[in-house]
């Protein structure tokens, strides 16, 4: 076997041998212009190849990758050592105008964002930078929210006042996509609560009528009974697109595979979010690093859950909170064109990969910062950012005996003490449980928060 | 009588090869020796004072133990040996080498003796010194007012004049915050580039008080020791006189050949405990209770008469017998007439510099973060001292407030006392950090026995206090909002919850809640207050610092006189 190896290898490199010496020899005018000598991952970023989806019902030409607004540059903030009250963050506006222009240029055309993200900033935000932009309002969809999440909010005249808001932030008179944000939570009885007992969604729908949304649809987080119920209103409601948040590692572990079968079955366009998982599926433990390069070396272990999402053929949009002027590049290369992933690849995404990621004991956070402000003022998503950066280091040991025990206990301790105050920290939480029911991924946040400090004190304690 | 001589010669010969070695080495050699020294146990205490880590606490903890007054206090044996033993062997090397202020005081002196600062154009600044009368009436009165407040528990006033403490409080308020201030670049530093080696530490939050005191001795004794020498060593220091005391029995001793001596003065113009007298017609005679064996004097000497001598070997180097000449040199200074009498003591008028540390705490907040109230000291009727610290009265009557504990805490916890009685003596307050059960560091710094040493395992079971429930301040009783932090963190399980409603649910044999009928209730459905059994309670101060309610916590904890294993 082994000779034989060898004989095809040396058979191989010699024809591959002689090819580039009558390669060099015809072609002394060759235009080496066209080789890329990075490989085609760090070459230009393609322009006008984007992959577009259509709206079954009114056309929409969508391109495939969605910004989510969110996820913004910010200002660096000055230090002022007060952890009490740490000064405000203001958005880097100037940057935010730079990218969205960016990927108006390479053919990104849907912008989702909320009445609530980036501390109700992130439309003002939104509306200016499009306008700098430079387009014409029919080159691009905007999809915002009503985010009508506490109950004071839950009013007729206050969904009106949100909404007009909207429209006036992101300085337009009409939306392309509008969404009930997030229902799910708390069942049927707060989306009553929200939109049917006081009128809001007739109001909506009444807006569809009249062109101002052109497409009416919700971003469901919660659980699959529910789910089908509101699906079974589609005939009344006729939902024009529904968010749902998918991945691979969610495909078979959680309800991914659910959700989107449900919307392809009744032919809804489905928007995607959190194709990363927050962020998860780009930043995976090493092995799982080794796993995908292995696959693709050129390619970025986040395009493999970008190109995941994309292959499904009900998806209209996969949004990408891009914080980044590298991961809007990065995303441009996936989808333009989009490279749908073989059968083959599609499997082994949503079993081995996923397996091999859940398997890690990561926290599901994906920093969304719905849960924020705590009432405590812990800080929720820093806390579980900072544990899960140190599970992929591999920072968290399991005892004493573990091989760098001195070492990742120092990088532990340390490094919480860097990222979350301490007066933030997770002893402060008294179970309240008011974050909770904010949280999209049902994380049993007091639980977790209870949990990671056990694992402190034992650090600490050196009981572990 | 045969065994003792016997005995006696041994030892004789002994002290007579000792001092053929320290004769044959060079004076250079030897001032080297003892600068060396005396740097290397500055630097070592100085890092006792300041290092956060606890990192060289172990390897130089024996440092800060060795100090006379903490090892008389302590009542340890071997510290008050080493130093007794090498008292009786040469004198107050202590004063030269060991003693922290002491050698700060030389640091002192020697940037008085700079060019820059010659108070004549012509002198030479290295001669500035000059032979003073002993204020013997005054070092015993100081003496005796010193063990008579120690004895009588006035430790405040007592303290203020000790070496090692003072020397502690300076550091401690000084250079500290300056360390710290380093350590916390450097930390930012690390983090930008993903490091641990260094990381962020608050800087302690020091009470003006201990400012103006540690800032009147440090401007006190730089004037006396620039101007000098050591004036407070050798007048008001108490170890100084004790051991100026012991010292007179010294077996080595300075001293002058007279055969080599030429009365030139040039000694007792370099010696800074002004000690040596310079008389026409009478031998050189030197104050041995104030010579802190600093060897300047034998540098100073053209004519290498002084050395250091066991005293049964006289004054005669018998030894030694090339005889050298006078140079003119040492003649003419010989002839200068030592005209520089002028009164060593200088009365100051200090003002003292309160260096006010404000935090100030804005108002309002991020969005995205609830801000924080500060949390404020409640009131206790009895302060709380550490655990390993017996009582307060036995803190109050070993502590020399030398800050080391103070410096060394972790967590935020130990602070000086601003009460007249416990004047800079550590006291613990929780609304930083609270007494860490995997940390003894204070117990295992203290070098005065005021907190003894004592191990983790100990710590569990020494009851400094005991918690109190303040109801009116407790988030389920008044928000109806479930909590139990203080009972969740409680190391020592001493915090029961029951229910905030009374009569409604019974907890069965198994440790169900149920309701009257019997019916079991979840744990989580009953509204639940902290109740303290004070049987368990160390009063480690977990309780009040995690307490959510703010600024004033729920909880708080009441100190023992006397703590108690429980």
């Amino acid at each position: 076997m082994k000779d034989i190896n060898r004989r095809e290898f040396l058979k191989l490199s010699g024809v591959a041998a002689a090819t580039t010496a009558l390669a060099s020899c015809g072609g002394s005018n060759n235009n080496l212009g066209d080789i890329d000598p990075m490989g085609h991952h760090d070459g230009p970023v393609p322009t006008g190849k984007m992959t577009y989806r259509k709206n079954p019902k009114n056309g929409d030409k969508v391109s495939i990758l969605g910004y989510g607004w969110m996820r913004l540059p910010m200002l660096p903030v000055e230090q002022t050592g007060d952890e009490a009250n740490p000064p405000q963050e203001e958005i880097d506006q100037e940057q935010c105008n730079k990218l969205a222009k960016y990927a108006l240029d390479h053919g990104v055309n849907y912008f989702d964002t909320s009445p609530v993200y980036t501390q109700g900033k992130s439309e003002a935000s939104l509306g200016i930078a499009l306008k700098e932009s430079g387009y014409n309002r029919s080159d691009y969809f905007i999809a915002t929210k009503l985010s009508n999440f506490s109950p004071d909010q839950q009013t007729l005249e206050a969904g009106i006042e949100m909404f007009q808001n909207s429209l006036k932030n992101l300085q337009t008179d009409y939306i392309d996509y509008l969404l009930l944000h997030a229902i799910g939570g708390g069942g049927m009885d707060t989306f009553n609560a929200r939109y049917i007992n006081n009128g809001l969604l007739n109001y909506l729908m009444q807006q569809r009528e009249k062109g101002v949304i052109r497409n009416l649809g919700f971003s469901y987080h919660g659980d699959m009974e529910f789910y089908d119920q509101i699906l079974e209103q589609t005939n009344k409601f006729h939902w024009d697109f529904v968010q749902i948040q998918m991945n691979y590692v969610d495909w078979n572990h959680s309800d991914g595979k659910h959700l989107y079968e449900e919307l392809a079955k009744r032919n809804i366009p489905a928007v995607i979010m959190e194709p990363l998982l927050g962020g998860r599926l780009a930043k995976v433990p090493d092995h799982v690093v080794a796993h995908l390069k292995q696959r693709e070396p050129d390619n970025s272990v986040a395009s493999w859950a970008f190109r995941y999402c994309g292959t499904k053929p009900n998806v209209m949009c996969v949004l990408s909170g891009m914080t980044y002027m590298e991961h809007l590049e990065d995303n441009i290369r996936t989808y333009a064109p989009l490279v749908p992933l073989s059968k083959e690849d599609e499997e082994w995404l949503e079993g081995d990969t996923a397996t091999l990621i859940r398997s890690y004991p990561t926290i599901p956070c994906n920093d969304c910062k719905y849960c924020m402000p705590c009432p405590f003022g812990l800080d929720i998503p820093g806390i579980f950012v900072h544990y899960n950066k140190c599970v992929n280091k591999g920072n968290v040991p399991e005892s004493q005996q573990a091989k760098n025990y001195y070492e990742a206990r120092r990088a532990f301790l340390i490094g919480y003490d860097r990222s979350v105050p301490k007066l933030r920290q997770a002893d402060h939480c008294i179970s309240c449980g008011a974050c909770k029911p904010q949280c999209p991924q049902r994380i049993d946040i007091p639980r977790e928060l209870t949990r990671i400090n056990d694992f402190v004190e034992k650090l600490k304690q050196g009981t572990l | 009588m045969c065994k003792n001589s016997e005995f006696f010669l041994m030892e004789q010969t002994f002290f007579i090869s000792l001092h053929k070695i320290i004769r044959n080495s060079n004076e250079i050699m030897l001032r080297k020796i003892r600068l060396t020294l005396a740097v290397l146990f500055l630097l070592g205490i100085s890092l006792l004072f300041l290092d956060f880590s606890g990192t060289v606490q172990p390897c130089l903890g024996w440092m800060a133990k060795l100090q006379f007054l903490p090892a008389v206090l302590s009542m340890h044996i071997v510290p008050n040996a080493i130093v007794l033993v090498l008292t009786l062997l040469i004198g107050r090397i202590y004063c030269s080498i060991i003693c922290p202020l002491g050698v700060m005081q030389d640091f002192f002196a020697w940037i008085g003796k700079w060019k820059l600062f010659r108070i004549k154009k012509n002198s030479k600044n290295a001669n500035k010194y000059s032979y003073s009368e002993p204020k013997t009436w005054l070092r015993l009165l100081v003496l005796v007012l010193f063990v008579a407040m120690l004895v009588s528990g006035f430790n405040a006033g007592a303290m203020m004049i000790a070496p090692y403490s003072a020397y502690g409080r300076i550091v401690a308020s000084f250079i500290q915050p300056i360390y710290i201030g380093i350590n916390n670049l450097l930390a930012s530093w690390a983090e930008q580039n993903d490091s641990y080696m260094f990381y962020q530490v608050d800087v302690h939050n020091n009470p003006s008080v201990l400012f103006i005191v540690a800032g009147i001795s440090a401007l006190v004794l730089f004037v006396l020791a620039f101007m000098n020498g050591r004036t407070y060593c050798n007048t008001i220091c108490p170890v100084g006189t004790v051991l100026g005391y012991v010292s007179k029995l010294s077996v080595f001793k300075m001293q002058a050949d007279e055969d080599k001596c030429v009365k030139c003065g040039l000694c007792a113009k370099n010696c800074k405990a002004s000690c040596i007298e310079v008389k026409k017609g009478s031998p050189l005679s030197i104050d041995y209770s104030r010579c802190v064996v600093c060897g300047d004097c034998q540098l100073a000497c053209a004519k290498d008469a002084l050395h250091l001598k066991p005293s049964f070997l006289g004054r005669k180097d018998d030894e030694v017998d090339d005889e050298e000449e006078l140079t003119a040199e040492s003649q003419s200074s010989a002839t200068e007439n030592s005209d520089s009498s002028i009164s060593r003591r200088s009365f100051l008028s200090v003002m003292g510099l309160a260096a006010a540390a404000t935090v100030s705490s804005k108002e309002g907040g991020d969005g995205g973060f609830e801000a924080i109230i500060d949390k404020k000291v409640p009131k206790r009727h009895t302060p709380l001292t550490p655990p390993g610290s017996l009582s307060a009265r036995n803190l109050q009557q070993h502590c020399t407030a030398c800050q080391l504990c103070i410096a060394n805490c972790p967590n935020g916890v130990l602070r000086p006392d601003t009460s007249l009685e416990h004047l800079m003596q550590p006291v613990m307050e929780f609304e930083k950090g609270y007494c860490r059960p995997e940390c003894t560091r204070c117990s295992s710094v203290c070098p005065t026995g005021a907190i003894r040493p004592i191990t983790v395992e100990e710590k569990t079971a020494i009851q400094i206090g005991h918690a109190v429930v303040i109801s009116k301040n407790c988030v389920p009783i008044n928000d109806g909002i479930s909590c139990g932090n203080c009972a969740k963190h409680c190391p020592t399980g001493a915090i029961m919850m029951v229910p905030v409603e009374k009569d409604k649910y019974k907890q069965n044999e198994q440790g169900w809640w149920t309701d009257k009928d019997g019916i079991p209730v979840r744990y989580e459905d009953i509204l639940m207050r902290p109740t303290v059994n004070t049987e368990k309670c160390i009063g480690c101060g977990t309780c009040e610092n995690l307490c959510p309610s703010r600024p004033y916590s729920a909880i708080y904890v009441e100190g023992h006189e006397v703590h108690r294993t429980i």
